[in-house]
């Protein structure tokens, strides 16, 4: 177990520098900068070369890349990641207040996509009616090829405009989370439900499926307390991928239904060519993206002892031996 | 012990007329075509039948676990005075577990992974609310010490990859048992289980249900397991069963010509030798002789353990001859064929091929002497590329030996001729072929270059008996014609004693015995070989019947 812990985190490190190295490069090795691209020729204003040189110098920007790369990556080790080019505000304290908003609607979000997708999965598998599973298994490719903003602006048009139910705009209160989180769940409960129906069908076919229904286990039995949880285990991998997911999607939620957040903050740091923030958004993501799938790796062995098989294979072939 | 459902009266399953078909892309296929099956209370009945011959699906239809393309479209299937054919779902699912058995065929895959032994075993009295929670537990851990299962309370709480592939047989054992059922379904329990191992569970299925009064339905293809363990035999063909009798009518006087000609096939049956030859007796230097072999592996998951697969290995080949190789799983077998083809290297030992050291080998010459040495494996299915026709296929390694394609067409065609096969076949593509057919195949392309060697792995495992003994009859003819020398490496004592010349048994790693075929079976010398031996099944029948 130590073992597997060490190489499990040694992994997430890997992939953390990775992306704080490549969003880098990305972002400063590329000609211009925030500041020329701010206040450059196109402003036309009456800015001397002088005072961009003393803000390039107050941001670091005219020292050579190396240097640049190894004391941002030093400060960002101990938790700072700059100052916004914008507002100059430090980008920790950007991405702390636009996190709970965030949280919330992808919270709710992921929520909804466990059930909806869990649910629509164990229905079409636990269906005797090949029709009814024939037609839930249609719906997630829709679910994944449907646009986000437009399923947010027919959501608005319907439970906030015609129907008042629900707020269109702003964070104020729980009701305002609904409509978003829906939105942000139509993708993820697709990808769930796609991903868990396949191998739900997979494990139900497998032997020991019928060794449980040999027992006069009913239908219900054989796939909750069988097949379910072999079948978690597959669509666990993917968790990773659905965090991403909702991340990404709460650019264009957030924008749809006009709230403040991470979304947000990274449709204007993007617009804005603020590429503090911009990487900042990034290294926060990969760390949560990272966080996660070490969450789901310590829960693997848990589900599935294989995973930490310890005991060799000549157990196995110690009996044909006695 | 359970005693509720079926009256004591009439026999306890009782099939008649049973038919089913499967829903193919052109229409029915019909799998039973009328089958009429008694087994009385207490009494085992062995279907017996080739692959395709409708016996699994007969005994799946038993229990309602045949695929959703099955149709059990006519026929009564009585038990205890109910038609298990019309039963409602419910009913069918309180007698399954608790009145019927189930003891399936791959117990490698038939466990849930992910939950415990015991909690698996448990789980059947809980479904029918035998007992309470604490109740199954312990009932759990007496039906796997009855099965056979050391330390039934610690292995209660293992999960089944920490099992053997025998001990998770008895863990099945143990679940289609422990609700003292009155009739337990066999589906070919033991194929997939080493010889030995078998023989354990066979006995511990039969002690269980003789004492216990349980009648058994065991589907075998093995008619020398039929013949150990059952009391009535009914052989299965096409979908019909042909015949049914006691274990010494069917074996001492077959009626339908079907039977006789499985019995004259099935090697653990026939005592002869397959083609006699002066066996023994050694013309100039061997063919192949390795000395010293020595294979370890590194084991997944420790820190520097190693398994020693091979272990200071001697074998001796003549030449023309053949050296069988025997050994259950994991006794290193396989590995001594890789190593001595030179797919592995060897961490000690010597390797000497027609008076040629060939340990060392690399680069040109050890290309220039695979030619030399071929390899027919075990899986036909597997063993040739789906997307080249079978000409292709045989003239592949003559090309890569600077054959021109003319010339390999026509070595092809001559090949085809000489595994008796059909020259149609050569535009053939192997999915066309039956698993026969398709080995055939696999011997003609491993002939193709004129080897010296050929190494056939586990050759004949995958065949059923008719088609086993036809391979075999043909493997001997070619030696005769083109004095080849064959390594012959199986896990079935009854296929090597047919065509082996000198027999090398395995265990764990090391030669124990080695010798002239008849000697090392008319008088085994050392104790494991015995214990081989008589895990043969069907050998009792053999002394008394034909």
């Amino acid at each position: 177990m130590g073992g597997y812990l060490a190489r499990r985190l040694g992994q997430a490190v890997l992939v953390l520098w990775a992306a704080y190295t490549v969003s880098f490069l990305v972002l400063y090795a590329l000609p211009g900068d925030a500041v020329d691209t701010r206040l450059g020729a196109d402003s036309g204003s009456d800015i001397t070369p002088e005072q961009i040189a003393a803000l390039k110098s107050d941001y670091g920007l005219d020292r050579p890349l190396v240097i640049q790369y190894l004391t941002q990556l030093g400060r960002a080790l101990g938790g700072d990641l700059g100052r916004s080019f914008d507002n100059g505000r430090p980008v920790t304290s950007l991405i702390a207040e636009g996190l709970p908003a965030t949280l919330a609607i992808a919270g709710a979000a992921l929520v909804i996509s466990v059930l909806a997708g869990g649910g629509l999965a164990l229905l079409a598998a636990g269906t005797r009616h090949r029709r009814l599973s024939r037609f839930l298994l249609n719906l997630p490719p829709l679910g994944v090829a449907v646009p986000g903003f437009w399923v947010g602006l027919l959501l608005l048009q319907q439970f906030s405009f015609r129907l008042p139910i629900f707020p269109a705009l702003g964070n104020e209160g729980l009701r305002s989370i609904v409509l978003p989180a829906i939105t942000l769940a139509l993708p993820t409960s697709a990808m769930i439900a796609q991903l868990l129906a396949k191998s739900l069908s997979q494990s139900l076919a497998e032997p020991y499926a019928d060794t449980a229904r040999a027992k006069g286990a009913s239908r219900s039995r054989v796939l909750l307390r069988h097949a379910l949880r072999n079948a978690t285990l597959p669509a666990l991998t993917v968790a990773g991928l659905l965090t991403g997911q909702l991340l990404s999607g709460s650019v264009v939620v957030e924008t749809v239904f006009s709230r403040t957040g991470l979304g947000r903050l990274t449709a204007t740091a993007v617009s804005a060519q603020d590429t503090a923030v911009v990487q900042g958004l990034v290294i926060f993501g990969a760390l949560v993206f990272v966080l996660v799938n070490l969450l789901v790796d310590l829960l693997y062995p848990v589900l599935d002892r294989r995973i930490l098989r310890t005991t060799p294979r000549i157990l196995i072939t110690a009996e044909g031996r006695t | 012990m359970s005693g509720s459902t079926p009256q004591a009266d009439g026999p306890l399953l009782e099939i008649t007329d049973l038919a089913v078909r499967y829903r193919g892309r052109h229409g029915y296929v019909d799998a039973v075509r009328g089958v009429d099956l008694v087994v009385a209370r207490g009494e085992t009945v062995a279907l017996v039948g080739e692959s395709g011959s409708g016996k699994s699906t007969t005994a799946l239809s038993v229990i309602g676990l045949l695929s959703t393309q099955a149709e059990v479209w006519r026929g009564r299937i009585g038990f205890g005075g109910e038609d298990l054919r019309v039963v409602s779902r419910r009913r069918r699912a309180a007698l399954l577990g608790r009145e019927i058995g189930f003891i399936p065929q791959d117990p490698t895959v038939s466990l849930n992974p992910v939950k415990r032994i015991g909690d698996q075993v448990a789980e059947v009295l809980l479904i029918h609310g035998v007992t309470d929670r604490a109740g199954a537990a312990e009932q759990a851990v007496t039906a796997l010490a009855a099965a056979g299962i050391d330390h039934p309370e610690i292995r209660a709480r293992q999960y089944p990859h920490e099992l053997s592939g025998g001990m998770r047989q008895r863990v099945l054992i143990a679940i289609a048992l422990v609700a003292g059922p009155s009739l337990v379904i066999a589906d070919e329990p033991t194929s997939a289980l080493d010889v030995t191992v078998q023989r354990q569970i066979l006995d511990n299925i039969g002690e269980l249900t003789r004492s216990a009064g349980t009648g058994v339905l065991l589907v075998t293809h093995d008619l020398g397991v039929a013949a150990d363990r059952a009391d009535r035999i009914a052989v299965m063909s096409e979908g019909r069963i042909v015949e049914v009798g006691t274990p010494s009518v069917i074996l001492g006087d077959p009626e339908h010509p079907y039977t006789r000609s499985l019995i004259a096939a099935a090697p653990s049956l026939q005592a002869g030798r397959r083609h006699h030859r002066t066996a023994g007796v050694e013309v100039g230097r061997p063919l192949l002789e390795v000395t010293g072999l020595t294979k370890e592996f590194a084991l997944p998951g420790t820190h520097g353990q190693v398994l020693r697969a091979v272990d200071g290995v001697d074998l001796r080949l003549g030449r023309g001859a053949t050296l069988g190789v025997v050994g259950e799983s994991g006794s290193g077998k396989s590995t001594t064929a890789r190593l001595a083809l030179r797919l592995l290297a060897p961490d000690a030992g010597r390797i000497v091929f027609d008076g040629e050291d060939i340990t060392d080998l690399t680069g040109e010459r050890l290309r220039q002497l695979r030619r030399r040495i071929q390899l027919v494996q075990q899986n036909p299915y597997a063993s040739l590329n789906p997307r080249l026709t079978v000409g292709a296929i045989i003239a592949e390694p003559l090309a890569s030996f600077g054959t021109g394609r003319r010339a390999g067409r026509a070595r092809a065609a001559e090949l085809l001729d000489l595994v008796v096969l059909p020259a149609a076949v050569i535009h053939r593509r192997p999915h066309e072929l039956s698993g026969g057919q398709r080995q055939r195949v696999a011997i003609a392309r491993a002939l193709a270059p004129r080897p010296d060697l050929v190494v056939l792995d586990e050759p004949v495992s995958a065949l059923d008996v008719r088609v086993q003994a036809q391979i075999l009859d043909l493997l001997a003819d070619l030696q005769g014609e083109l004095g080849v020398g064959y390594l012959f490496i199986s896990h079935d004592l009854a296929v090597i004693r047919q065509i082996a010349d000198t027999v090398a048994v395995m265990l764990a790693g090391r030669v124990v015995e080695t010798g002239v075929t008849e000697d090392v079976f008319d008088r085994p010398q050392h104790d494991y070989t015995r214990r081989l031996l008589a895990a043969i099944p069907g050998r009792h029948v053999v002394g008394s019947g034909t």
